[in-house]
């Protein structure tokens, strides 16, 4: 298992401490959900699927899920990456847009859309390559604000997440283009693998992926390193700047991968809807699970275990139909309670993140997601 | 130089100050005259910054008497100060960078009409201030557009706009260059003329001889002697401030001979030939032998750390020529000289040495893994052998190999740092003041380590301020003074007492203008 792969080549105390508030919480909220839920802990296959509360859960938070891992990093370095829910609407919309004839006459040329009629396999693969590899461009743009003209994390990211958007409008231009008629894409997000959603098996592969990257190289030891103390990396023979160029553009991968599983799940890649608010339902699973936003020690698991969190809680309340402007408030002070309980020293950031109105439209998002599924 | 009858502008009389656990100014005296540029000197931690901070009214003395112009004063915050006459300059431009200059000379007293601003008289009067001094300058152009020495002019100027009768410059030439610091001597001089009395606290001798009328040499927060510039020779001040009398000196230099005796392989590892900055810093020759320990030696803000960045890539130079066995290099990054088998234990221990909150292993393997890169992991086995083994042979003191860095003391941190480097098995140690804050344990244990990798063939490059373990540990010892190259001593010649001589040795005249070649 990729947890085991996390934990334990790490200090135990150190996961554990981490570990144990969010898997707290997120034990009791599972506790008071099979308590006042009928049927909330129970599985059934229907169809050759896994369906029910628990699996909705894992199969929303996919995404939230993918884009927290590479936040990890980023934030494993000292810096913050806001560009994530741009990059998931980049990477949908290229590839609605390489599935739809019309666009590809236009932009490309006839040859494209004879391409994709005669050869429609090996093309969506092509899509699929082509629109990770710009979403890893666009977050090697970040690195390169970030590391080489250092630019402050939270200004370089917040430039992309407003332009990205921009970006996602002018491939598309303004047009919103369907998966409708691509069933090999819808199956990224709707698909079910050996009983679960196949978005889940994509989790399970970045997340084993991470784990060995950073913790079967050295990269795990030169992000904490790099992230506690910049200068003294520096002094040490550290490539500080390859570093921090190197988890932009692995947050930017992951981002895309998030925004192929929302999309093809909704069948539609809308660039002003896809991933939007992402970036603080990451990053707050990001705190959540234990890891500084100061950069140095960061955990991985922890961060999934908090994007899980999130999602319940979003699930929780969608199963009580509490409308979403008032769902904020439990949430949000759920989220505070994990993150007080976890250090003292989080207090004053998680008090200045919470005076921002977070949520407002990450919970319809993540609604519609869950609704469409 | 101004006549000893003059008045006394400032008088400070049995000025005490203790702070929990440390007497920071025991009965300090000082007397400054009208029209007299007068240096107040001393190591670190000798209590010049509390004396300023007293007569500034950051701090309140605990006892004794402050009189301006024969009124006793006791300011209670810096404005007090300025409202009585005494206006102060730091060392760090303490100004606005992003507002205008007419801004920042008139940040807190703007001339107002019933509260709006009236720009015409605040430009003016920047104007004014800057005229005073000679300047000429676009007081609507923002501050960060000057230079730094400007920007330090600027701040003078707005000290002096407030009527000052008494200006304290604290380390004012610290971040200029030759020519910069040359105009600011000279404001000191016109202004000195005008009848300012001036309190110039500097680590660069040369300037102290240069500007000023009389020194005020304070040591351990005591005072020590106060005469006039020209009747105190250089070795003299030097003596008064690090507390050794020049006799005693001569003593120690017979027990610091037995020492040198260590032999090295005679061929040269490094070489530095007009190493430096053009005219800033340097040049710099010397060399070291394999196997051989060379000190850098000189006061506070001499060049020794500054040497030490350039041979580490972390501050790469700009002019001169570096020979690393034979080969021509200029390391780039430290990166570039952990490649060459150069490593650098920095002055800075917390900033730039340790990672604070990774574990002991951890950042002893941090150097050796850089080294190897990212794919090429040292395995978790292998790191903890390695942890271990530092452990036990450098005697570090942690509960266990995971313990967290920040945790341990200062001494057990340093050699956490040495075990880092002596992973990589360098050819060249630069150990930037080892023993600096740590006890006398721990100190010894280093100084003995750093005897052990010589005599194994590591050549090290040793900075210390403390110039008696410089004389004890090396076996050549290059002087600096004012950030010049003042001299080079060899074995049997080395001793605190001819390190003091040479620091002390007046300048060699233009010398270093000319040797700033490429």
């Amino acid at each position: 298992m990729p947890e085991q792969v996390a934990t334990k080549t790490r200090r135990l105390p150190a996961a554990f401490e981490a570990l144990f508030w969010p898997v707290l919480a997120l034990v009791l909220l599972l506790v008071f959900n099979a308590l006042f839920t009928p049927n909330y802990l129970k599985v059934e296959m229907v169809d050759g699927r896994l369906s029910g509360y628990l699996i909705d859960i894992f199969r929303d938070g996919a995404a939230v899920m993918l884009v927290a891992l590479g936040m990890t990093l980023v934030i494993g370095t000292g810096g913050v990456d806001l560009s994530v829910g741009a990059i998931m609407a980049i990477a949908a919309v290229l590839a609605a847009a390489m599935v739809t004839p019309a666009w590809l006459g236009d932009t490309l040329g006839p040859w494209a859309v004879d391409a994709y009629a005669n050869h429609p396999g090996a093309w969506v693969a092509l899509l699929l390559v082509v629109s990770l590899a710009a979403a890893a461009v666009v977050g090697m743009w970040n690195g390169l604000l970030v590391s080489v003209l250092r630019v402050q994390p939270i200004i370089a990211t917040l430039i992309l997440m407003v332009s990205g958007r921009g970006l996602a409008q002018l491939i598309c231009g303004g047009q919103i283009y369907l998966f409708d008629d691509e069933p090999s894409l819808r199956f990224i997000g709707q698909g079910t693998l050996l009983g679960l959603p196949f978005s889940l098996w994509l989790v399970a592969a970045m997340l084993i992926v991470t784990a060995l990257l950073t913790r079967r190289t050295a990269l795990g030891l030169m992000i904490e390193s790099v992230g506690d103390n910049d200068l003294a990396s520096h002094y040490a023979g550290l490539r500080a700047r390859t570093i921090k160029f190197m988890v932009y553009a692995f947050s930017g991968l992951c981002a895309g991968v998030a925004g192929l599983i929302e999309s093809t799940n909704v069948s539609s890649a809308n660039a002003n809807k896809i991933g939007l608010w992402f970036e603080l339902d990451a990053i707050f699973a990001v705190v959540v699970g234990g890891t500084a936003l100061t950069g140095g020690r960061f955990f991985i698991i922890g961060s999934v275990v908090g994007a899980l969190l999130i999602q319940t809680l979003t699930n929780t309340m969608y199963v009580y139909e509490v409308r979403p402007e008032v769902a904020l408030i439990p949430k949000a002070l759920i989220i505070l309670a994990v993150c007080l309980l976890q250090s003292a020293a989080f207090r004053r950031r998680v008090v200045g993140a919470l005076t921002a109105p977070f949520k407002s439209k990450g919970t319809q998002g993540n609604a519609a997601a869950g609704g469409a599924g | 130089m101004t006549a000893d009858q003059a008045p006394p502008l400032l008088t400070i009389r049995g000025v005490s100050k203790t702070f929990p656990g440390v007497r920071a100014l025991d009965d300090v005296q000082l007397t400054l005259r009208r029209g007299e540029v007068h240096a107040l000197m001393g190591e670190n931690g000798a209590g010049k910054s509390t004396l300023i901070k007293v007569l500034t009214g950051v701090e309140s003395a605990d006892g004794g008497e402050m009189l301006l112009d024969g009124q006793p004063i006791r300011p209670n915050s810096p404005r007090d100060a300025e409202a009585v006459g005494i206006s102060t300059v730091y060392q760090e431009v303490n100004l606005v960078p992003n507002l205008s200059v007419a801004e920042n000379l008139c940040l807190g007293r703007f001339p107002k009409t019933a509260g709006v601003i009236r720009w015409g008289e605040a430009r003016r009067r920047a104007q004014a201030a800057l005229r005073r001094l000679n300047l000429d300058l676009d007081v609507r152009r923002q501050l960060s557009s000057y230079s730094l020495a400007l920007q330090q002019m600027i701040a003078i100027a707005r000290a002096l706009d407030t009527d000052a009768k008494l200006l304290i410059l604290d380390e004012p030439t610290s971040s200029l260059d030759d020519n910069e610091v040359d105009e600011l001597l000279g404001v000191m001089d016109r202004l000195r003329s005008e009848g300012l009395g001036i309190l110039f606290v500097t680590h660069f001798m040369d300037q102290v001889y240069r500007i000023s009328d009389r020194i005020t040499v304070l040591r351990n927060g005591g005072f020590v002697c106060e005469r006039r510039t020209a009747e105190l020779p250089r070795l003299e001040l030097i003596s008064a401030m690090v507390g050794k009398d020049v006799a005693a000196l001569e003593e120690q230099e017979a027990q610091a001979r037995a020492g040198h005796a260590q032999a090295t392989q005679g061929e040269t590892l490094l070489k530095a030939e007009g190493l430096g900055h053009t005219g800033v810093h340097g040049p710099m020759n010397f060399e070291i032998e394999k196997g051989q320990t060379v000190g850098l030696a000189g006061l506070l803000g001499s060049g020794r750390t500054e040497t030490a960045w350039m041979v580490f890539g972390v501050d790469p130079a700009g002019s001169g020529k570096l020979k690393f066995d034979g080969k021509d290099v200029n390391p780039g990054s430290p990166r570039e000289a952990m490649a060459l088998g150069i490593a650098m234990t920095p002055e800075d221990r917390k900033a730039a040495g340790i990672i604070p909150n990774l574990s002991v292993r951890e950042n002893i393997v941090l150097a050796l893994q850089s080294r190897r890169g990212l794919w090429r992991r040292l395995s978790k086995a292998r790191q903890r052998e390695l942890a271990d083994q530092y452990i036990a042979s450098l005697n570090i003191k942690t509960p266990h190999r995971e313990q967290l860095v920040r945790n341990l003391s200062g001494g057990n941190q340093q050699k956490v740092l040495l075990a880092r480097w002596l992973a990589i098995e360098p050819r060249l140690f630069i150990l930037d003041e080892p023993t600096r804050g740590i006890d006398v344990g721990a100190k010894g244990e280093i100084e003995k380590l750093i005897r052990v990798l010589a005599e194994k063939g590591m050549s090290i490059l040793f900075i210390s301020s403390e110039l008696e373990e410089v004389a004890r540990t090396c076996q050549r010892v290059v002087v600096l003074r004012d950030r010049r190259q003042v001299g080079v001593l060899d074995g049997e010649g080395i001793s605190e007492k001819a390190i003091l001589e040479m620091i002390a040795a007046s300048p060699t005249g233009g010398a270093s203008k000319e040797a700033a070649h490429a």
